[in-house]
C-alpha cells in the first residue's frame, strides 16, 4: 500500500470511512467531514488536479441503494503519481458540495452535472447551464428522463 | 445563455462566433472589449451536444464504439481504445501481444494526425497558408494507412473489445514507412518555415500564458500541460499497452504560451514516429503463419453445380472484404476467451457452432455482460487525459458511461487565457487549445 494512501486511512479511518481497493482507492467520506478530506488530500497528498466530477442516478438500480445520487470525484496526484475517487450520496433535492474554491475546473464540472442530473451545488457562484440550451425542460441524463422525449422549437429573436 | 456584467460603461460588447471560420469546433465567445484588449469574457458551449452519454446507456457495449469516433474526430482511434479499455479492465481480459502492438501503432498514427490538424489550423489563422497545405498533404498519408487498414479514414470504429476489427494488411509496413518518410520531411520543412519565423514568434510568444499552478488548478494534462513545463505523459507514468516496451522522449515547453504549444507538439510527432518505428519492428515478430489456402470460391462452386459439375466438399473462401480476419490472423488479433470476442468469419460459414456463437454474441442481451462494478480507465489522447468512466449493473448497456473529455477542461481556461489580451490574439489562443467539439460537448 502507497504511503499517501495509509496516511489518508490513518487521518480519516477512525471516523469511520468506508474505502475499498477495486481499479482504484475509492474513498466514502461522510458528506460534513468532505471539505476536510479535500484539504487534506490537497495539501498533504498533493492531489494537485481534479480529473472529473460526475454524478450516477441510481433511481433504476435493482439493487438496495438508499440515496438517490452519487457524487464521484476523481483525483490525481502528481507527485505520487496515484489516483483516487471519492464519493459521497444525495437524496433527491439535497444540495451538493462544491469545490470551485478548491480547483478552478471545477466550476464547469459542476456545472455540467447541474445540467445533466439537476443537482444544484451550494455556493456555486455560477449555476446555470453549459450544455443545453436555457429553454430545456428536465435533466436529461436522470434515469427518469424518457430517451426519445421531443421539446417543442424554442422561439428565435425574431420569431413573434 | 451568456452572462457578462459590464465593467465599464464606454466598453463595447463583442460576439465572437458560433459560426464563425476561426472558431472550429463551434464555439461563442462573448468578450467586453476597451478598444482592441479584452477586459472580460464569457465562453458558451454546448453547441455539438449530442447526448453521447445518454444514447450509451441504451446500447450494448459493441454498438458505443462507432460512437466513440466521433467524440475526438481528429483522432478517432485513441477514443476507441480508452472505450475499449474501460470495458476490458472491467472484463479482466487478457489481449494477445499482437493486437496490442497493432493498437499502439494506430494510435501514435492518430496522435500524430491529431497534432497535424492542429498546429495547421493553428498556423493558418495566424496567416501561413502554406503550412496548412503541407500538413494536409502529409496527413493524407496517414489517412492512406487507416484506410488500407480499418476500412474507413476517419470513422474507423477499429479497435474492438477483445482485440482489433481485422488484422493489418500485407503491405502495412511499407505504408506506415511510406508516411513516416514523407511526414518527417513535411514537419522539417515546416519547421524552417515557422519556427523562427518574426512574425509567428511575435503572434504566439507571451501570448495565451497559463502559469503552471493555474494549469493543474485548471486540470490541464496533455501537450498543453507540458507546454508550461510540467512532467507528466501516461504513456510513461502509467504505461498501457506496449508502451513500457517502447523508448520514446517527452518534449516539455518553459513558458506555457502559444509557441511552446506549437514546439512541444511538433516534437511530439517526432516522437510518435518513433514510437510507430520500434512497435514495427516488434509487429514483424508477431507475424501469423501463412496458409496455404485450399478454400473455395462461393462464385466458382455456383457455376459449376449449374454446369452440373460436382463440387469437392471444401470450406468457402471468405470475400476480400474480411481480408485479415481468417482463422490465422483471427488468432493472433483477438483475446482467447471466446465469451468476449466474435468468433472467427470462418468458423461463422462453415460451421454451426459458430454461426450460433455469432448470433448469441450480436443479440441484445446475451453479448458482453460485464460484472456489476465501476472502473475509470484512461489513455493518453491528443488533447490530454482521456477517461472513461463506466458504472455496469451486469446487463449488456452500461448504467452509465462519462467521458472525461480533455478539451473541456481546457475550453474552461479560455476566458482567463484571452484576458487582457488583444482582440487578433483570440484567434490563435483558441487555435492552440485544439478544442474538438465533438469531445467538449459530447
Amino acid at each position: 500500500m502507497e504511503e499517501v494512501i495509509k496516511n489518508i486511512l490513518e487521518r480519516f479511518g477512525n471516523r469511520e470511512i468506508k474505502y475499498k481497493d477495486k481499479d482504484m482507492w475509492t474513498f466514502y467520506p461522510d458528506k460534513e467531514y468532505f471539505f476536510d478530506f479535500v484539504d487534506y488530500i490537497k495539501d498533504y497528498g498533493e492531489f494537485d488536479i481534479l480529473l472529473d466530477i460526475t454524478a450516477v442516478d441510481y433511481l433504476e438500480w435493482t439493487k438496495e441503494k438508499k440515496d438517490r445520487f452519487e457524487m464521484v470525484y476523481h483525483f490525481l496526484s502528481l507527485k505520487y503519481n496515484i489516483r483516487i475517487r471519492v464519493k459521497y450520496t444525495l437524496k433527491k433535492d439535497e444540495k451538493g458540495l462544491t469545490l470551485t474554491s478548491y480547483y478552478k475546473n471545477a466550476n464547469w464540472l459542476e456545472r455540467e452535472v447541474y445540467d445533466m442530473y439537476g443537482i444544484v451545488f451550494e455556493g456555486h457562484p455560477d449555476m446555470r447551464r453549459i450544455l443545453m440550451y436555457d429553454e430545456f425542460k428536465g435533466f436529461p441524463l436522470r434515469k427518469d428522463y424518457p430517451l426519445k422525449k421531443r421539446q417543442p422549437r424554442i422561439k428565435g429573436l425574431n420569431d413573434d | 445563455m451568456i452572462k457578462l456584467e459590464k465593467q465599464s460603461e464606454n466598453n463595447l460588447i463583442l460576439n465572437i462566433g458560433p459560426s464563425h471560420p476561426a472558431m472550429h469546433g463551434t464555439i461563442r465567445i462573448v468578450a467586453e472589449v476597451d478598444g482592441e484588449k479584452i477586459v472580460n469574457s464569457d465562453v458558451e458551449i454546448g453547441y455539438l451536444h449530442r447526448g453521447f452519454e445518454k444514447t450509451a446507456e441504451y446500447k450494448t457495449y459493441h454498438k458505443i464504439i462507432p460512437y466513440t469516433d466521433r467524440l475526438n474526430y481528429t483522432s478517432p482511434l485513441i477514443n476507441n481504445h480508452g472505450f475499449v479499455l474501460a470495458v476490458e479492465k472491467l472484463l479482466g481480459v487478457e489481449i494477445p501481444e499482437r493486437a496490442q502492438i497493432i493498437r499502439v501503432i494506430m494510435d501514435e498514427m492518430a496522435r500524430i494526425t491529431d497534432h497535424l490538424i492542429d498546429v495547421a489550423a493553428m498556423i493558418n489563422e495566424t496567416g501561413a497558408i502554406t503550412v496548412l497545405l503541407y500538413m494536409m498533404e502529409a496527413r493524407e498519408y496517414f489517412w492512406d494507412v487507416f484506410e488500407h487498414t480499418t476500412g474507413a479514414r476517419m470513422t474507423t470504429s477499429y479497435i474492438r473489445i477483445g482485440g482489433v476489427k481485422a488484422d493489418v494488411p500485407e503491405n502495412f509496413r511499407e505504408l506506415s514507412e511510406y508516411a513516416i518518410k514523407k511526414t518527417r520531411k513535411i514537419l522539417k520543412e515546416v519547421d524552417k518555415l515557422i519556427s523562427k519565423n518574426a512574425i509567428f514568434l511575435k503572434r504566439t510568444r507571451g501570448v495565451g500564458i497559463i502559469s503552471k499552478e493555474d494549469a493543474l488548478s485548471y486540470g490541464f494534462t496533455g501537450p498543453l500541460l507540458r507546454a508550461t513545463g510540467i512532467l507528466y505523459d501516461i504513456r510513461k507514468f502509467v504505461p498501457y499497452s506496449i508502451y513500457h516496451r517502447v523508448d520514446f522522449e517527452i518534449p516539455l515547453g518553459e513558458n506555457g504560451d502559444v509557441y511552446d504549444r506549437y514546439w512541444v507538439r511538433m516534437q511530439e510527432m517526432e516522437q510518435s514516429m518513433r514510437i510507430i518505428e520500434q512497435a514495427l519492428d516488434l509487429l514483424d515478430k508477431t507475424n501469423p503463419e501463412k496458409i496455404q489456402s485450399e478454400d473455395i470460391n462461393p462464385n466458382e462452386a455456383i457455376k459449376k453445380v449449374k454446369n452440373g459439375e460436382t463440387v469437392p466438399l471444401k470450406k468457402i473462401k471468405l470475400s476480400p472484404n474480411l481480408e485479415g480476419m481468417e482463422d490465422n490472423h483471427h488468432k493472433k488479433i483477438y483475446a482467447k476467451d471466446k465469451r468476449f470476442v466474435p468468433p472467427s468469419k470462418q468458423s461463422v460459414f462453415n460451421s454451426i457452432e459458430g454461426l450460433v456463437h455469432q448470433f448469441l454474441f450480436v443479440m441484445e442481451g446475451y453479448g458482453i455482460r460485464p460484472p456489476v462494478g465501476e472502473v475509470y480507465s484512461f489513455v493518453e489522447g491528443g488533447n490530454g487525459e482521456l477517461g472513461f468512466y463506466l458504472v455496469s449493473d451486469g446487463s449488456d448497456t452500461p448504467y452509465k458511461l462519462h467521458v472525461r473529455a480533455p478539451s473541456f477542461h481546457l475550453m474552461s481556461s479560455l476566458s482567463q487565457m484571452i484576458k487582457g489580451h488583444y482582440i487578433a490574439d483570440v484567434i490563435p489562443i483558441f487555435g492552440s487549445i485544439n478544442m474538438i467539439g465533438g469531445e467538449t460537448d459530447r
